[in-house]
């Protein structure tokens, strides 16, 4: 197989910015929280490797920790959303009938509603401010596009020759399901878990920005940026380190499915 | 004609469902509301009074019915936070956020089209520089997805607003009495917008007409004399409209999303920033109405595209391939 180096290098930019985020939720060069006052406004410097803000907390260490929990509850969210969403595609790619059709009918229903004003529909519900709420309401956002990705996938298997083959065995249907077709849409699967982390990590950030995610003390990506927004001209590099982490976080992640889509090409 | 009719009476039944999903959903929660409103001098008779006049105490479907008539007639409630009435806090916001969602949607059709296109052209090419401008293009796109809208927005309004002055952040002038001064205010948010949709759009356009490059008409009609080029702009494009018109109406839904959020980034009094505000204060009757409106917004788009493309492709008229 050719070398797949957008795979290799978004796996190892991920993988760093793994081991960052596993490091910030046990230790931080300083507390994200610890103010200073005699170090507010400063620039980047091998101290503070973003430089401080104005009350002089060392944003490195807070980006580090906010870091953590928009990717926690991107991991969280797309964890709900492509297990429910398999599940529901999987049965109802597989077996068809008037559920799937009832519930491809409700999906399109879903998809009127843009995932942002869907999520802050059901934040606005169950209650905004909570770490929780924003998982639970981005997981179910999330769950009628992974499981329109896996209907399409299970219902082209359906009566493809090696499934008819193993029905033919008396292999029963959970077998059918999860040992010999799940694996098969891998393929289709894995770039679509991967985009789904994208977007989950830019609506927690979002919505962390609107004031309606993750609030304070849970320190988030998207909250820190409204705050830096303010201090735009006075401390910049707390915009550009908290606006760069996202990118960053994104990118990488984005390159590991443009890595399995190509690579799902060549299988093909 | 008879695709269209049905097109649009599907488009009243997802509307209906649509509306009535939304109004449920906040029915559930409007009890908090009543309770809220009293704060600490809840009693549970005050409650029920309260909830009486706020006609909460009524069946969902009474309500709901009431609900969608108001609707139509222009009756929208009253604001709980306001006390005004919901259609005169809207009406002026509708307009400033059509006015954004069209400028981002013209801006990212007639930047990405064409470069789309383009990047096809020199596409199958071999050699180092080909590989290599391969890889530039793939990351470049894969960044432009990466950045989040309200972040460029900080950038753009630092950049153009208080380095440049080109526009004063967070004032936005009046869209009826300086339509040439709004407008260039919006167009730095549609910018925010576009960037991302911009690469996606570039990206869904290439695989496309990659794909459609590959089929076995092109290669007859290659094999006849003609050079690639006119291929590409005679028959390949106009096959490949289908699924972009699609995608097209698709974006419709994620600019609503981004505008929500870029309306707070540039301070712009908009639908999104009103929603946002609403659900801070717990305003139902505003949330609700906002919600609906931008829903219907979104389900308008994609039955268009539908229209549309069923005047493109006559496979569709006939209802054959769905």
């Amino acid at each position: 197989m050719k070398q797949n180096n957008y795979l290799r290098t978004g796996l190892f930019l991920t993988g760093v910015l793994a081991v960052l985020i596993c490091l910030g939720f046990f230790w931080t060069p300083y507390s994200p929280t610890a103010m200073n006052g005699s170090e507010k406004f400063l620039g980047p410097s091998l101290r503070h490797l973003m430089g401080t803000d104005n009350f002089g907390r060392d944003i490195f260490s807070r980006v580090l920790k906010g870091a953590g929990t928009t990717a926690g509850i991107a991991f969280c969210t797309v964890a709900i959303g492509a297990v429910c969403g398999t599940a529901v595609g999987a049965l109802t790619g597989y077996f068809g009938g008037i559920v799937d059709e009832a519930l491809m009918r409700f999906n399109d229903v879903m998809t009127a509603f843009p995932s942002i004003l869907l999520a802050l529909v059901f934040i606005s519900v169950l209650g905004p401010g909570s770490k929780y709420n924003v998982i639970l309401a981005l997981g179910v956002v999330f769950i009628p596009s992974f499981a329109r990705v896996t209907r399409t996938a299970f219902a082209s298997l359906r009566d493809v020759n090696y499934v008819k083959s193993v029905r033919l065995m008396g292999a029963g249907k959970a077998r059918i399901l999860l040992v010999h077709m799940l694996p098969n849409t891998a393929q289709i699967l894995l770039p679509a878990i991967t985009i789904g982390f994208n977007n989950a990590v830019l609506a927690e950030a979002s919505m962390s920005y609107l004031g309606i995610g993750v609030t304070p003390p849970d320190a988030s990506l998207g909250y820190m940026l409204s705050e830096a927004q303010g201090m735009f001209s006075a401390a910049p590099w707390y915009a550009l380190g908290t606006g760069f982490t996202i990118v960053l976080l994104v990118f990488s992640v984005g390159l590991i499915g443009e890595g399995l889509q190509r690579r799902g090409k060549e299988v093909a | 004609m008879k695709f269209a009719a049905k097109r649009l009476a599907m488009l009243l039944v997802t509307m209906v469902v649509v509306s009535f999903l939304t109004f449920a959903a906040f029915s559930v929660i409007s009890g908090d509301a009543a309770a809220a409103k009293l704060g600490t001098e809840i009693t549970p008779e005050r409650l029920a009074a309260l909830q009486a006049e706020m006609g909460l105490d009524r069946p969902l479907m009474v309500r709901y019915g009431e609900w969608l008539a108001g609707f139509f007639s222009g009756n929208l409630g009253t604001s709980y936070s306001y006390q005004q009435p919901v259609a005169d806090l809207i009406a002026p916001k509708v307009l400033v956020t059509l006015c954004l969602s069209f400028l981002s949607f013209l801006l990212i059709a007639a930047v990405s089209i064409p470069l789309g296109v383009w990047s096809i052209r020199y596409e199958g090419r071999t050699g180092w520089f080909w590989r290599f401008w391969d890889i530039v293009r793939t990351v470049f796109n894969q960044l432009c997805m990466a950045i989040p809208p309200f972040f460029t927005g900080i950038l753009l309004s630092w950049l153009f607003g208080i380095l440049l002055k080109w526009f004063v952040p967070g004032q936005f002038p009046e869209l009826t009495e300086h339509p040439g001064g709004a407008l260039r205010y919006l167009f730095f948010a549609a910018v925010s917008i576009a960037i991302p949709r911009v690469a996606m759009t570039v990206r869904m356009l290439r695989s496309t007409i990659i794909s459609e490059m590959r089929k076995d008409y092109v290669r007859t009609v290659i094999s006849r004399g003609n050079d690639r080029g006119s291929v590409l702009y005679r028959h390949v494009l106009k096959n490949s409209l289908v699924p972009v018109v699609t995608f097209l109406a698709q974006t419709m839904a994620e600019i609503v999303a981004a505008s929500i959020v870029v309306e707070q980034v540039f301070g712009i009094p908009g639908l999104g920033r009103m929603l946002v505000a609403s659900i801070s204060n717990r305003d139902y009757p505003v949330v609700q109405v906002i919600v609906v409106i931008l829903a219907f917004w979104v389900v308008l788009a994609s039955t268009l595209a539908d229209l549309v493309n069923q005047q493109i492709d006559p496979r569709l008229r006939l209802g054959g391939a769905k």
